[in-house]
């Protein structure tokens, strides 16, 4: 039989290691913002933003076209990922018969533990390959398919979280069902789905091993969606690895400024959560 | 009432001009929504076909062997997944072993023992921690972490414990250890709210009972509140396993490269998804690529089951699980 | 106007027009209804008139199947999978399960135990059954959704506000919206699920007395587990025992001389 005081002293001591663990962990995404201001912004400057790589070992440029080509991609995948997200959480949560409903949500939980670089592989057989290059595109198809499972999830779990009082209601009120979802659930749920889809959009945002050999990487301006393009994350990686000194100057810079990014994306997508429309009922 | 009675009327007559219209919007929604849900179906089927048909020149040449051989020499055409796996299994392992206590702990601090305001506010940190590029990690632990493990960490771990074959051999920085300890704090955050979550659900009432029979916080917990969410917390490890062996950019950077089986943690080793991301884009042979393309399918089949086991765990937290 | 001084209005009234009773228009008409849950069976075999333009009140102890009913009446009971009905319901005449649903409910309103205001503003609330039957025009949504508000006794207490969410109001007021929301569309039968039964005295007799205006115009079948209710406003009652139909009729009669033992037993209070 312990004493009380061997018994409280256990407390203390596995509070205190606990709290150790928290320390450590919380710390570190203060450790991790601090680095990279310390070496990436004195880097973030002009050029950064407005210039394209210099060629390997020359000081200077900037990644504009990484920044863009980044844009083009989140907002090509967010367009195709979007409608078939949100129309499949719609199916799952209002129309869904009970044993496909299921297979659904299975195969959506399965599709989203899929590996990114795997998703990668599937999006270069299903674009690169017949095309005979690497695009944009196919970037923003391996993105795309990233971003639908988390899309269909929050929009599944939102929608369903609507009160079925108010579908009644406007049932009783002659209403057909899909005027009903449009109308009334849709609308009520709007500020979580906003979440749903921008916390997809800051995953995608960060993904780098999809688009090795998707969207591939360029040095120079490229619009285009049918030309391989310069990303934030896969240029990181690049001047990372490099021998260059000024590229690692500009990774920590960009890392920096994709960090960001994705953090004010959750940031966001927080707040959007915390200002439901309520239905306090 | 009169007034009410045309509007009747117009209504009336717009409604039956609309019934028929009305039916069919409910049919094409319903069309409309099933062909998108079908569509998640298709994107996984695809994902499946195309592995095994990119695949298949290897699987031809090397059959099962594959997954046992130790080869792999783009130049000869000889590959093997061993080396891969071993890499992705230790960095994993490495990973869960400093990761698991960690986060567990963590998790414990934030759901037990701290005020609920402080909790929900460090859980929101905790979770901004999860939403950390990978690549990003990778470019700490190249620059930041690297430095340290060659020098102090590494050799401080071989003169305590270079008795093990783990802690043995030249010291660089690079390897699996520092591929296991980015992997360890990138699995933090994702076992900490996980688990916190677990143990947020246990009922309040399991902590009662035991403080009421005079138990402290901390005996409450161990003894009550943990074994309760074992299969939640579990299922939280599972799948962090499921993640750690699927990340690619960080441990590209610092797992060293080198398809070898070394029995060091100092030594540099390869994972899976490194090679595939070093290596897709200058496969010169399609064997090389094939074989690239074999080894995702490895990686897939590998996490499906794991995460399958960790969401099977997951979905068996209630009363009486916890006792077998 | 308490039950003793209604009763007694109506005792006078009833035996003149007992024999009007069986001449008056029934509006819908129950044959043989049966229904299930999956397995279970929660009505057997429930045939009634309710008759038009009277108030027709079903009690009984909870669980006893008068929801269920009332909900198959605007065929609200298909939103639960698995629920089947046998038997037949008319409505003036017409088969409500040949007729299309959504021009069903148009004619068969429907107000619930718990107000269920969308998260729209007051005025939005109203219009909505307007606007999904296909009325566009601004000019008459407004003056339809001002006719609704003051059938539902509303319109005086938010006709500055129409803008303003309807989470705003109180309990009892969004009761009423629901209630002006229903009508807004002119429904020939209003069905009210226990509608006061989350309301203080005062805001049910606020929905007592609209429901007195009401059936001039329109049918009413109002579930209530208050007895007292029932016997305060409703022409007819009903009484239901485990999913069956006991007895119906004049409200008078039920209260004062039923004829089963069980609606004697449920009256005087024996169980509830």
């Amino acid at each position: 039989m312990k004493t009380a005081r061997v018994r409280k002293l256990t407390g203390m001591v596995m509070f205190g290691l606990t709290s150790l663990c928290t320390l450590i962990t919380v710390s570190s995404l203060f450790f991790i913002l601090g680095y990279l201001l310390w070496h990436g912004l004195a880097s973030i400057n002009w050029a950064f933003f407005t210039q394209v790589p210099k060629p390997p070992g020359e000081v200077g440029g900037g990644m504009a076209n990484a920044i863009v080509g980044s844009i083009e991609l989140i907002l090509l995948a967010t367009l195709m990922g979007v409608p078939v997200g949100f129309l499949a959480g719609v199916y799952l949560s209002e129309f869904g018969g009970e044993r496909f409903s299921f297979v659904i949500r299975f195969t959506t939980d399965l599709l989203n533990g899929v590996p990114s670089i795997v998703v990668g592989i599937l999006a270069w057989a299903l674009v690169v390959v017949p095309l005979g290059h690497f695009s944009l595109f196919a970037g923003a198809v391996a993105l795309s398919v990233i971003f639908i499972p988390i899309a269909v999830r929050t929009t599944e779990q939102f929608l369903q979280d609507v009160p079925q009082s108010l579908r009644e209601a406007s049932l009783a009120l002659g209403a057909p069902k899909w005027k009903t979802i449009a109308s009334v659930v849709v609308p009520a749920a709007l500020g979580p789905l906003g979440t749903g889809m921008l916390l997809a959009v800051a995953r995608i945002a960060g993904e780098t091993a999809p688009l090795l050999f998707t969207s591939f990487s360029n040095s120079f301006w490229n619009l285009s969606p049918s030309r391989p393009a310069a990303s934030l994350p896969v240029t990181i990686f690049e001047y990372a690895i490099s021998p260059y000194a000024d590229w690692h100057r500009q990774a920590w810079a960009a890392g920096l400024v994709l960090l960001a990014l994705v953090l004010l994306l959750n940031v966001s997508a927080r707040i959007l959560m915390s200002t439901r429309y309520g239905y306090r009922g | 009432m009169a007034g009410v009675s045309t509007i009747e009327a117009q209504a009336g007559l717009r409604k039956r001009l609309l019934a028929r219209r009305r039916n069919l919007g409910d049919g094409a929604a319903y069309v409309l929504t099933l062909l998108f849900a079908t569509l998640i179906l298709i994107l996984t089927a695809l994902v499946l076909y195309e592995l095994f048909a990119a695949s298949h020149l290897s699987r031809a040449r090397f059959g099962f062997s594959f997954v046992f051989s130790r080869s792999w020499n783009p130049v000869t055409g000889q590959f093997g997944a061993l080396p891969f796996i071993y890499g992705t299994v230790v960095t994993s392992l490495v990973a869960l072993v400093i990761g698991a206590p960690l986060g567990l702990g963590c998790a414990i601090f934030l759901s037990e023992l701290a005020p609920r305001k402080i909790s929900d506010a460090l859980t929101f940190v905790v979770e901004l921690l999860a939403a950390v590029p990978s690549v990003i990690y990778g470019l700490l632990a190249l620059f930041a972490l690297v430095p340290l493990l060659r020098n102090p960490v590494e050799p401080w771990l071989r003169k305590c414990f270079g008795f093990l074959p783990l802690f043995q051999g030249p010291a660089q920085g690079v390897g699996l250890l520092a591929a296991g300890v980015v992997l360890a704090i990138m699995v933090v955050p994702f076992i900490t709210s996980v688990s916190r979550e677990s143990l947020l659900a246990v009922p309040r009432e399991q902590r009662e009972a035991a403080l009421a029979l005079g138990a402290t916080r901390w005996e409450a917990t161990w003894s009550v509140v943990l074994p309760y969410a074992r299969s939640g917390i579990g299922g939280a490890i599972f799948l962090a396993l499921a993640r750690a062996l699927a990340e690619t950019m960080a441990v590209t950077m610092v797992i060293g490269n080198d398809p070898q089986i070394h029995t060091s943690l100092f030594a540099p080793g390869y994972s899976i998804a490194a090679v595939i991301a070093n290596e897709f884009t200058e496969a010169v042979t399609n064997l090389h690529l094939s074989a690239l393309i074999e080894l995702g399918l490895v990686l897939f089949v590998i996490t499906v089951v794991i995460n399958g086991f960790g969401q099977l765990l997951m979905l068996a937290t209630g009363p009486g699980r916890g006792r077998s | 106007m308490t039950a003793a001084t209604k009763l007694e209005k109506t005792g006078t009234l009833t035996k003149a027009s007992e024999g009007a009773a069986t001449a008056a228009t029934a509006k819908l008409c129950v044959s043989g209804l049966n229904f299930y849950y999956g397995a279970k069976q929660a009505l057997y075999d429930v045939s009634l008139e309710i008759e038009a333009n009277r108030i027709t009140a079903l009690i009984g102890p909870s669980g006893c199947g008068k929801s269920t009913f009332l909900r198959v009446l605007n065929r609200m009971h298909e939103m639960v999978r698995g629920s089947r009905v046998e038997g037949s319901v008319y409505l003036d005449g017409q088969n409500i399960f040949e007729l299309d649903v959504t021009a069903l409910r148009r004619r068969v309103g429907m107000v619930f135990q718990r107000a269920n205001p969308f998260p729209k503003s007051i005025f939005e609330n109203v219009a909505y059954g307007l606007r999904v039957n296909g009325l566009c025009s601004r000019a008459m949504l407004a003056d339809e959704v001002e006719k609704s508000l003051r059938r539902a006794a509303l319109w005086e207490e938010v006709k500055d506000q129409l803008h303003k969410p309807a989470y705003a109001l109180s309990g009892g007021q969004q009761q009423r919206l629901c209630i002006a929301r229903a009508l807004a569309i002119d429904p020939e039968v209003l069905l009210l699920d226990e509608p006061s039964s989350a309301l203080d005295p005062i805001a049910t007799s606020k929905i007592e007395e609209l429901l007195f205006e009401l059936k001039k115009t329109c049918t009413v079948v109002i579930v209530t587990h208050n007895m007292q209710q029932a016997a305060r406003i409703g022409d007819r009652t009903g009484f239901f025992l485990l999913g069956r139909l006991v007895e119906i009729g004049e409200t008078s009669k039920i209260f004062q001389n039923p004829s089963r033992k069980e609606t004697e037993d449920y009256i005087t209070g024996r169980f509830g």
